[in-house]
């Protein structure tokens, strides 16, 4: 049933307009959302980028080995959670509730290997004497950008996996429905495309060679 | 019922999608271990890949390939307007670094 069918029988249900996008109001709720943090994502790429950009002795620490090896395994995950998404959507359109919860915890538990994959990236990095404004290699800034980009990207993982959680049971339960199920895998799909970005601009140009 | 439900592709598209994407990342680090340090253009073919990667995740991940025009337009119209918007300072990033803007094409 769309919006316009459930609002019918309502009050003052002919005064009102169908909403011309077509989609439920979380749904457009959660695009919104997604554009905003979209746009804050691409203000902290862009000034990361204007940094190294302008920064004659911005390091290059990333060893193929084992961090970038690490950048494509986590990569690998994340993507691949994004297909387990889908299935867990589909799963709940057919009302499969079952299956549907468990692949929403496939998909959280992709998101918390990536998370530790990512911890691991980061004690690696603390581990070579990188701090917020300071390591071994070259202008203090690295640390800040690195850690700013990818630990606002973390958080979004983080935050993810919950939501994941949260939604997948309370779907489990009756309390949500297959469109929740939906929206929340709008956000994590997001969350991988994001990641899309952070690889080339925050690892890849900074490769050690 | 939801309009883009019933027209999202199959569980084949996704795989085949999930395929290229893991495919274009894959061209990323070939890409970045093929060009020089500082190549010429590294840093532009990079990002073009991953917009390439990031329409098709939006179009068949998120399933706005299948959504109302109305919505698609009001959404691309927004992001890519003040995603443009953003880009006006990288002639100052080039300023810092060389005392010039696009020095570095001199």
């Amino acid at each position: 049933m769309s919006e316009a069918d459930a609002t019918a029988g309502a009050p003052g249900a002919g005064l009102m307009e169908a909403s011309p996008f077509a989609i439920p109001a979380k749904k457009l709720a959660m695009w919104l959302f997604i554009i905003a943090d979209a746009m804050t994502f691409a203000a902290i790429l862009i000034a990361y980028g204007f940094l190294r950009n302008s920064t004659p002795n911005w390091p290059a620490p990333f060893k193929f080995n084992p961090s970038i090896i690490n950048v494509m395994l986590m990569t690998f995950i994340l993507i691949s959670s994004s297909l387990t998404m889908l299935i867990a959507i589909r799963a709940a359109q057919a009302g499969d509730k079952s299956r549907g919860l468990t692949w929403i915890l496939v998909t959280a538990l992709g998101g918390a290997i990536f998370a530790l994959l990512h911890i691991r990236e980061w004690l690696g990095m603390i581990g070579e004497g990188v701090r917020l404004f300071s390591n071994p290699w070259g202008t203090g800034l690295f640390g800040a950008g690195f850690f700013s980009v990818t630990g606002l990207h973390l958080l979004h993982v983080i935050g993810g996996v919950i939501a994941l959680v949260v939604v997948g049971l309370r779907y489990r339960g009756g309390r949500y429905r297959a469109d929740d199920i939906e929206v929340v895998g709008l956000y994590w799909h997001f969350v991988d495309i994001v990641w899309m970005f952070v690889v080339p601009l925050v690892y890849l140009l900074s490769i050690q060679r | 019922m939801n309009v883009a439900r019933k027209q999202s592709g199959g569980l084949t598209t996704d795989v085949i999608v999930y395929l290229v994407l893991l495919a274009m990342a894959g061209l990323q680090i070939i890409v970045a271990y093929g060009s020089s340090a500082g190549g010429e253009g590294l840093a532009a073919r990079m990002l073009v890949i991953a917009f390439a990667q990031a329409t098709i995740a939006v179009l068949f991940f998120m399933h706005l390939r299948w959504e109302k025009r109305t919505l698609v337009i009001s959404i691309a119209v927004i992001t890519l307007f003040v995603l443009a918007a953003m880009q006006y300072g990288w002639s100052d990033s080039f300023r810092l670094l060389n005392g010039v803007p696009f020095a570095h094409l001199r």
